[in-house]
């Protein structure tokens, strides 16, 4: 298999293939990693002492015990508002981007584009920050 | 050495050899003999520094001056006891740890240590180099939040579950300006290999920090705040939430999340001293004069990873700095630190970044 | 040295005859009121042009089973204008314990009415929470009742806790209410120092309402001290407030001392001023450190506990002991002052200023612990004292009402320093008004130490109070003879009740003590400062965050030992 590839596979393979390889080392590396944590994960498990008792996996709750858990309670709507904020920006931050790296080739055209881009995107800013969304308190 | 080398290439052939094999190799330096003992080392030198800051000792009974103080921290962790709290989500809680440590490794992978090989069948200081390596730095650095919010929720505790939450917030609050700034250096370089970051800054004869020193900042304060460091620990913050999203977290489970965030601390660091410190360049890369600074009498490109650590553990001390000298946040005054000071700063940087480079 | 006092004698008169009477041959200025009246009078002396009494120093109970209304309320009441004390006893029998709530009067009512009830079964009427306060919710009796036996034990269950539910204010939005989570922050928190416990309900991370609970360190001093000698009493109050245990000394040995009509020789005043004041430098260096560190700011911790570190060094030098001293005996003070005592002090005057100017130098000017403590559980002077809060704090909101200042004790008339002023009320006032006391306290060692040590003895020459030294007792029968009167019946307080009091680090800390006469006291009441402070909080931290609620607690300096007795 390994001999086949090798034999006729790579000499016809383009630039554009090598270059996908070089994601294969990423690859790799997550597989160590994943390895890693299994291997600390195992050797833990085989060195820990047992569990003592029922006391000790209640949730911490400074010393009393829980009367509600934290499952029963929903999260503030803030946290969700600010999540939905975060993916507006993080879509124009993945624009910008690629929009940088070509910035040389697209030169005055492509920078007067992107700053009407980001003039629609300040507009909404300043829209939500005049709404009070960025206040936390 | 080199026999053994041609014997492996002829075993299993050049595209394994290249792309799978000598990688294996390196990724299990930069893991082994690299991250995990500078992680273990820097635990140590945070608690002797931060103790030299406020007039205590530090850590000195294990070992020299402490030195075998971290292995007895790894022995003691992996022994413990390891809870699972009742009606905790076992699935997420166990997780979230895992999810926290393994972006940060796979983050080295892309990180340039060192110059690339000078020869044919040199020695690259890196394990690969890609052109779109900043952005996949960004997907990973963002996967931690995942493994924080899935530890914190699956606690099923409330002070988990407030820290959990908090911390989210937070990483994905900061990861906006983070990214605006690190558009400031893509201007300047055209690419997003890592690598090329690197040789743009010698070709421009100066480090980014120079032309770029508002980008930098705000990258500072940014991955200070996503590594969830002092001045912006709220996540864990001791005194309010106890220990935060990893309050129920005892034993190996506990010591990944530990591991995870100095692991964070380094990728932060490494990226920072990437895009903004010249990477393995020497100071003032383009004055003539100063080219005893490159250390070429070390073997093949040595100079230049010796360069990255020095910038790297000057990050790493500023980390602690930060620590000794600090009160923490209170979270509505991080988020508006956050929306309304980084922003309008990184942008306000990019639009006269792009200005300038038009002009010009 | 009594309090002069000329309290208008003519209120009374407005009441019915026989309801105010006004006691004679007291320290102080004592009317007995009948509770029919308390409320109508306590408005009367709040609001009053002539009397202003507008802080509630202390309520406690006191019980003489031999009379026919067996138990007392007495109030101590002050006036910060007029700088006069008026001490308020209203006796009530033990078939109906009840008495108006003055909770609409002085708000520090709250859990002095409430500790009242628990310790000896008052029921104070209006009060809206009166539940116990120290003792344990499963705890049968009144434990302060000269009839509950102190060997008497419990066996306390869990299932009788009582669980909190704050309430949020009426009129909230109910859609809200899913969102919400109630929390314990203590009693097993990192920031709550000592052990007590917030109950606060959550809005995301505001503390919509909360409740505070006390009494898990409570070991009930005011009893222990009722079964032992005037001497043996001591050693308690070093448990009090235990950052400063050497101020209890004093305070309680100075309210004996003017119960027994004698003065501490001059070598012991001396000494004890000294100490006093480094014992409010260790205090001041403790609270403003937990405040810092639970703002995160951890250096600052450390080098706050420098300074505590090196005075304990002192004090171990005197007495031996670090932490609970011992060092005041009544009369004077328990051994001589070390030869080297005026070498150390110096050489404290010189180490301690460099840490607190850095730490000024770390955090003066952080913008982050300005954000962090400016306006935060902020409280006006005009509250805070209707809270009844003393000291520090209550001279970070405004008011400079010191002790030391304005009933002058031991030798602080005669030294040149300032009442340390600040005007926010907030966590950063708190934290400027300690660090400028302890530059004040320094000062007052410095002029103290100047002037020289005196000498002579450190405890009075009197057989009926001061034991012996050893060699004398071994050597001469009338040595030994005193020895072991002293020891088995202990000194002997003649009848007569007592309310003295100095400033504590933390607040007009005042003793109330009863003596029958006995060797043993027949009742100890401290006037605990933290106490008042304590029972504000809930309203400091309401419409804040956990870490407003957080940084504002070591502010306060709460000493669990102190607080709960």
């Amino acid at each position: 298999m390994i001999l086949a590839f090798r034999s006729y596979a790579l000499p016809i393979l383009p630039a554009i293939c090598s270059r996908v390889l070089g994601y294969l080392p990423i690859l790799v590396f997550c597989v160590v990693a994943v390895l890693f944590l299994a291997g600390t994960l195992l050797a833990a498990r085989l060195l820990r002492h047992a569990g003592s008792g029922a006391t000790d996996r209640e949730p911490y709750e400074c010393g009393n015990e829980p009367e509600s858990f934290a499952h029963d309670h929903r999260f503030s709507i803030r946290y969700y508002l600010l999540a939905v904020l975060f993916v507006i920006f993080d879509v124009e931050t993945v624009f910008l981007f690629p929009w940088a790296v070509m910035f040389d080739q697209l030169a005055l055209f492509g920078f007067i584009e992107m700053m009407v881009f980001l003039t629609i995107l300040v507009v909404g800013y300043v829209y939500v920050w005049n709404r009070g969304a960025l206040s936390w308190a | 050495m080199s026999g053994l080398l041609a014997a492996m290439l002829e075993a299993t052939g050049p595209t394994l050899f290249h792309y799978v094999l000598v990688p294996l190799i390196k990724i299990a330096i930069v893991l082994f003999a690299g991250v995990l003992p500078l992680i273990m080392y820097l635990v140590l030198a945070e608690r002797k520094v931060l103790g030299f800051m406020q007039a205590r000792v530090g850590p000195n009974r294990v070992g020299l001056w402490g030195l075998l103080q971290p292995i007895a921290d790894v022995m003691k962790l992996l022994v413990k006891e390891d809870v699972v709290p009742r009606r905790a989500v076992r699935w997420a809680f166990v997780l979230g740890p895992c999810l926290v440590v393994a972006p940060a490794f796979v983050i080295f992978s892309v990180i340039p240590f060192g110059p690339p090989a000078a020869t044919e069948g040199g020695i690259s200081w890196f394990v690969t180099d890609i052109n779109v390596a900043l952005l996949m730095v960004l997907a990973l650095a963002t996967l931690p939040v995942y493994g924080i919010i899935l530890g914190g929720w699956g606690s099923n505790s409330k002070f988990s579950l407030l820290g959990g939450l908090r911390s989210a917030a937070q990483m994905i609050s900061y990861e906006v300006p983070q990214g605006f700034a690190l558009v400031g250096p893509l201007l300047l370089a055209g690419t997003m290999s890592l690598v090329g970051i690197v040789e743009a800054q010698r070709d421009l004869g100066m480090w980014f920090i120079v032309p770029q020193f508002v980008a930098f900042f705000v990258f500072l304060v940014a991955g200070v705040a996503e590594s969830n460091r002092n001045p912006f620990d709220l996540p864990e913050a001791e005194s309010e939430l106890v220990a935060g999203f990893h309050t129920e977290y005892t034993g190996i489970r506990f010591a990944l999340f530990f591991l995870g965030e100095y692991a964070n601390m380094i990728v932060v660091s490494s990226v920072a001293v990437t895009l903004f410190l010249g990477g393995w360049l020497r100071p003032f890369p383009s004055v003539e004069a100063l080219s005893f600074l490159d250390l070429s009498f070390l073997p093949a490109g040595l100079g230049g990873v010796v360069w990255f650590s020095l910038k790297l553990f000057v990050f790493l001390f500023v980390y602690i700095w930060f620590r000794g000298t600090f009160p923490r946040y209170r979270f509505d005054q991080l988020m508006a630190l956050g929306w309304k000071w980084m922003i309008p700063l990184a942008l306000v940087n990019l639009f006269l970044t792009g200005l300038v480079k038009v002009w010009v | 040295m009594a309090p002069t006092v000329t309290v208008p004698t003519p209120l009374p008169e407005k009441f019915p005859e026989g309801t105010v009477v006004e006691q004679e041959g007291m320290d102080q200025p004592t009317w007995v009121v009948q509770r029919e009246v308390l409320k109508d009078l306590a408005l009367e002396l709040r609001d009053g042009p002539e009397t202003q009494f507008d802080l509630m120093l202390d309520l406690c109970g006191t019980d003489y089973p031999e009379r026919d209304q067996r138990f007392e309320a007495v109030y101590h009441l002050y006036s910060l204008p007029r700088g006069e004390r008026l001490r308020l006893k209203v006796p009530v029998t033990e078939d109906v314990p009840t008495l108006p709530s003055l909770i609409d009067v002085w708000k520090a009512c709250d859990w002095f009415e409430r500790e009242a009830w628990d310790m000896f079964g008052l029921r104070f009427d209006g009060h809206p929470n009166l539940r116990r306060i120290l003792t344990h919710e499963a705890f049968q009796g009144h434990p302060l009742r000269k009839d509950y036996d102190p060997a008497r034990r419990w066996i306390l269950t869990e299932d009788k806790i009582y669980r909190p539910h704050p309430q949020p204010p009426e009129g909230e939005d109910d859609d809200d209410i899913f969102e919400r989570m109630t929390i314990n922050i203590g009693p097993s928190h990192p920031a709550m120092h000592g052990t007590f416990r917030v109950v606060a309900t959550l809005d995301g991370e505001t503390i919509v309402a909360s409740e505070v609970e006390i009494g898990y360190l409570h070991r009930c001093f005011e009893k222990m001290a009722e079964t032992h000698t005037w001497q043996q009493v001591i050693p308690y109050t070093d448990r009090l407030n235990y950052c400063s245990s050497f101020i209890n000394n004093v305070a309680y040995c100075k309210t004996v001392e003017t119960m027994l009509g004698i003065e501490a020789p001059p070598r012991a005043v001396w000494a004890r001023t000294i100490l006093s004041e480094f014992s409010r430098i260790m205090d001041h260096c403790v609270a403003n450190g937990s405040t810092l560190v639970d703002a995160g700011a951890l250096t600052n911790f450390w080098y706050m506990f420098q300074p505590r570190e090196e005075i304990y060094g002192l004090l171990e030098a005197c007495s031996g002991a670090r932490l609970t001293v011992s060092y005041g005996r009544i009369g004077g003070l328990s051994a001589d002052l070390p030869p080297d005592f005026e070498a150390r002090c110096r050489r404290l005057l010189e180490i301690i200023p460099p840490f607190i100017d850095d730490v000024d130098g770390l955090i003066a000017k952080n913008r982050i612990w300005l954000d962090r403590s400016v306006g935060v559980a902020a409280i006006s002077g005009e509250e805070a004292v209707n809270w009844g809060w003393t000291g520090p704090c209550l001279r970070a909101s405004g008011v400079g009402y010191d002790v030391r200042k304005a009933h002058p004790y031991d030798l602080y008339d005669t030294v040149d320093w300032e009442v340390p002023i600040f005007h926010g009320g907030d966590v950063h006032d708190r934290y400027r008004v300690r660090m400028a006391e302890i530059r004040q306290s320094l000062s007052i060692i410095r002029q103290l130490l100047d002037r020289g040590m005196p000498e002579g003895p450190v405890i009075v020459d009197d057989p009926h109070i001061a034991l012996p030294s050893k060699e004398a007792c071994y050597n001469q029968m009338e040595s030994m003879i005193y020895h072991f009167k002293l020891i088995m019946d202990g000194i002997q307080v003649p009848p007569g009740e007592r309310y003295s009091m100095v400033e504590g680090a933390n607040g007009e800390l005042g003793f109330y003590i009863v003596s029958d006469g006995g060797g043993k006291p027949y009742r100890v009441k401290v006037r605990p400062p933290c106490f008042p402070m304590m029972s504000t909080f809930s309203r400091l931290i309401e419409g804040g965050t956990v870490s407003d609620a957080v940084v504002s607690l070591g502010g306060l300096n709460v000493i669990a030992g102190e607080l709960e007795r």
